[in-house]
């Protein structure tokens, strides 16, 4: 398969000013602080499970829309994020925020060490070896002699943690404001590396990699640093997401997840950082949605909206975001 | 002088909003070669692919007198247009030979193609020696002439090439445009020519335009072109 | 000796199963140079037409050949409709519209046809030749049209018209244009073809795994480790390759103590694994060489 080199031109014709930027920031900050307030607890829970999808799939953003690295896999780096913070936590009694930035560092490493190989592969087949990962990780957390720290098929239950300082806010509404914070923190993280110099070498390798290491871009050096990158990002997300449901097992990771990240990626919007939270929006209530609409034919309603939506919007709620406001930018102009 | 070959009136070419040709006019007589000239970016690609129909156009494109502006790529090719596009456009993971045979897509006489590729592998001996290579394993200049090559076996009326010298050797440069001559006289294949190196061109042409920023700018016999230094300095840059 | 060639026929049967999915697989890859991750979903629900068509009456041969044309049929539509609006769309947007496929698929099967897990028959008999419980008809016709389905689609892509403009349309759709092919339909033929290939698949494998609409899902898995393990470029590599991943995953299974039936899923991942880090082109595949 050819790279795809439309996405970046279409991006870049249609850059949002600044300005727009901070008041789509604003106005996000504005809604999503009051709501613990408003919602039930289910729906609070809801909510920061979006904001999690959100971070795992801005993980996969960074690899696959930034850096042009196909992966179908990333479900294996959620769960190893939620593993290493599901044992840190059961078996070692470390506090739940410590266990963000080892299940990160953990996952950057794995992350890594699996870029390294994958190095030679292109397109598919680099799609075939992240499919390859996806479904083995879970035939992997089922092992006989990694039972012991794993759990097995039954897995590790885990508690929510209590909100500190005393404050008066329950679990739930803890955990959305402590995860706001983290996807914050990350995204802020994001958008400066896709910025920086780092992040034009990343995009550089996507567009034109012949090119780009002419220029003196070490290609393998960046190709596994962002993969690394991209693992921390889903890493975390894991993590957070085993906290939050309070459980993990081998049968929660399945390929589906990967799928479930990668139409998150593509409905959201590829290499857009702020799309992320559409698609994980999408990827969590559309199936929902499904189901009540036609409970027997769940999947065919699902994979209708899904089609109607790629067609409409064939660069994601992102893109259709920034068409509209490019559109009413240049009509005041 | 006859019906033109090819004509062109108020040519516009868009990509998405970006308008490149603004109002071109040009036309191309039978049985000559007429060559389309100027800097990088001027719209000469942009032309080839209107005439074409690779890209969003207004305006009327005639050729033989019937009109192909707004046709399918694939339906221009069969009224008699080869275009050997910018960067070769050769397929890389067949043969030689399947290349050959791709070129002849259109045409239903057995003995006829059999005979033009030997003709084509005449012009060509490189091509012969590689007949069953793949084509991305072969030069530069060689997938030039397998572009040519597989272009005549349309046995078109008109053969557009873009920028045919783009990258080769000049050795090499000078073979592939004796025998675009060659062709010419014996083959009776009208040529459209789009080229960077002025000079080549019009030593080879019969007929020039010269385009700037989307627009025909001169046009004329590329006799008095290549003669005229005023013109040579101020739009050729020699 | 005895129990070393029991495996190895062993491997053949279900090996046969996934070199015809290989082959479906590698085969709608050359064509339209994408990797469908609905082609098993496609051949799923083709097999359930065929199943239905035995159901009300028709005879078998009658009911494959239908099954075929309205596969073909089915493959062309969904490109026309589906894709073709599409094709200026990245193609990260095309795996997500396969993806959907997969779940329209999967759903409106068992809708269809609920879950419970049918008999699909097969037209070779049951009987088991090479002595007791070794290779049965089934398994060697499967294998026998495995190959002719192979010979034929090696006769079509190098030795006619078509099937060079389909390759030079899934290479290099501009450069094709240009020299005449009607691209948009050499990919729908592509489509149909690759559609029609994956019935064939599905109706001699249903025999085996039993008809239910998640049977593909499992099998998938295999048919890549397969189309990998023999290269991406080549349909006799896929065949031989699906053949061996049986052979090489029942051989492990037996002499090798640690890898119960439990881990048997891995050996086809290590494989794919293990054939994309050596050489990914895979061992009959070609590798594509670019000039800078």
């Amino acid at each position: 398969m050819e790279p795809d080199r439309s996405e970046s031109k279409r991006i870049a014709f249609y850059e949002v000013p600044i300005y727009w930027r901070w008041f789509g920031f604003l106005a996000a900050m504005v809604i999503a602080l009051p709501l613990p307030f408003l919602l039930k607890n289910f729906f609070i829970f809801q909510l920061t499970l979006a904001m999690i999808y959100a971070i795992a799939i801005l993980g996969l953003n960074l690899l696959t829309g930034f850096n042009g690295q196909f992966s179908l896999g990333h479900s294996a780096f959620y769960a190893i994020g939620a593993y290493t913070a599901a044992v840190l936590m059961d078996q070692y009694n470390v506090a739940y925020y410590w266990t963000l930035p080892i299940a990160g560092i953990a996952c950057f490493v794995a992350g890594f060490l699996f870029g390294l190989p994958a190095l030679r592969l292109e397109g598919i087949y680099l799609a075939l070896a992240t499919f390859a990962l996806a479904i083995a990780m879970p035939q992997i957390l089922k092992l006989s002699p990694l039972e012991h720290w794993t759990g097995g098929v039954q897995g590790i239950v885990l508690i929510k943690p209590n909100a500190p300082f005393g404050l008066p806010l329950n679990p739930d509404q803890w955990l959305y404001f402590f995860v706001f914070g983290v996807a914050l923190i990350l995204f802020a993280c994001a958008y400066n590396l896709v910025g920086s110099r780092t992040g034009r070498a990343m995009k550089a390798i996507r567009d034109n990699p012949v090119a780009a290491k002419t220029m003196g871009v070490n290609l393998s050096l960046y190709k596994s640093l962002t993969f690394g990158v991209s693992a921390f990002y889903t890493g975390i997300a894991g993590a957070l997401g085993g906290i939050a449901v309070q459980f993990v097992a081998p049968d929660s990771f399945t390929f589906g997840l990967s799928v479930a990240l990668f139409v998150g990626l593509v409905v959201g919007g590829v290499g857009s950082i702020s799309g992320a939270l559409f698609g994980a929006w999408f990827v969590l209530f559309v199936p929902n949605i499904a189901e009540q609409v036609s409970k027997g034919l769940a999947g065919a309603v699902y994979g209708v909206i899904l089609v109607l939506l790629i067609y409409l919007m064939p660069f994601g709620l992102a893109g259709l975001v920034r068409l509209a406001v490019m559109r009413f930018v240049r009509t005041r102009r | 002088m006859g019906q033109m070959l090819l004509e062109a009136k108020n040519v516009c070419a868009f990509y998405g909003a970006t308008q490149v040709l603004h109002g071109l006019n040009l036309s191309i007589a039978e049985g000559g070669i007429t060559t389309l000239l100027g800097a990088n970016g001027a719209g000469k690609t942009t032309m080839l692919r209107s005439l074409c129909g690779m890209v969003r156009t207004t305006g009327e494109i005639k050729f033989t007198g019937k009109k192909i502006s707004g046709q399918a790529t694939e339906d221009i090719v069969r009224l008699g247009i080869a275009h050997v596009p910018d960067g070769r456009g050769t397929f890389v993971r067949l043969t030689v030979q399947e290349n050959l045979q791709l070129g002849a897509m259109t045409r239903g006489d057995k003995e006829g193609i059999v005979a033009d590729v030997d003709r084509v592998l005449g012009y060509f001996p490189r091509l012969r020696e590689r007949y069953r290579q793949q084509a991305g394993t072969l030069s530069g200049g060689e997938q030039q002439m397998l572009a040519i090559g597989r272009a005549f076996m349309l046995r078109p009326k008109l053969m557009l090439l873009d920028e045919p010298s783009f990258g080769l050797a000049p050795l090499v440069v000078q073979e592939v445009f004796s025998i675009l001559k060659k062709m010419n006289e014996k083959e009776k294949v009208s040529i459209f020519l789009v080229e960077q190196n002025a000079s080549l061109a019009l030593n080879l042409a019969d007929h020039a335009y010269l385009i700037e920023t989307g627009r025909v700018v001169m046009s004329g016999p590329a006799n008095t072109i290549r003669e005229d230094e005023n013109i040579r300095r101020a739009y050729l840059g020699y | 000796m005895e129990l070393f060639l029991h495996q190895v026929l062993a491997g053949l049967a279900t090996g046969g199963i996934y070199a015809c999915l290989a082959l479906a697989i590698v085969m709608i890859y050359q064509a339209i140079d994408h990797l469908n991750f609905a082609q098993g979903e496609m051949a799923m629900f083709s097999t359930f037409i065929a199943w239905q068509l035995i159901q009300w009456g028709i005879p078998y041969w009658a009911a494959f050949f239908i099954t075929l044309a309205v596969s073909f049929a089915g493959g062309l539509v969904i490109e026309r409709v589906v894709l073709r609006p599409l094709h200026n769309a990245p193609i990260l947007s095309h795996v997500a519209i396969f993806i959907a496929l997969f779940a329209i698929l999967n759903s409106a099967a068992g809708f269809i046809w609920d879950y419970q897990v049918k008999n699909f028959p097969t037209p070779f008999g049951t009987k088991s030749i090479l002595g007791e419980g070794l290779l049965s008809a089934h398994d060697a016709g499967m294998i026998a049209i495995t190959f002719a389905l192979l010979i034929f689609l090696y006769l079509f892509f190098n030795f006619t018209r078509t099937g060079l403009a389909m390759r030079a349309a899934a290479a290099n759709p501009e450069s094709a244009r240009l020299v005449g092919v009607r691209v948009g339909w050499m990919l729908a033929l592509g489509w149909g073809m690759a559609a029609s290939i994956g019935a064939v698949a599905g109706m001699m494998i249903a025999p085996v795994v039993f008809l239910e609409p998640n049977m593909m899902s499992s099998i998938l898995l295999y048919g890549f480790a397969g189309a990998v393990v023999g290269g991406l470029t080549s349909p006799p590599g896929a065949v031989i390759g699906g053949l061996m991943v049986g052979i090489i995953e029942n051989l492990a299974g037996t002499f090798i103590p640690v890898i119960g039936s439990e881990l048997k899923l891995s050996i086809a991942l290590a494989l794919i694994v293990l054939v994309l880090t050596v050489k990914p082109s895979g061992l009959f595949g070609r590798t594509v060489v670019h000039r800078v």
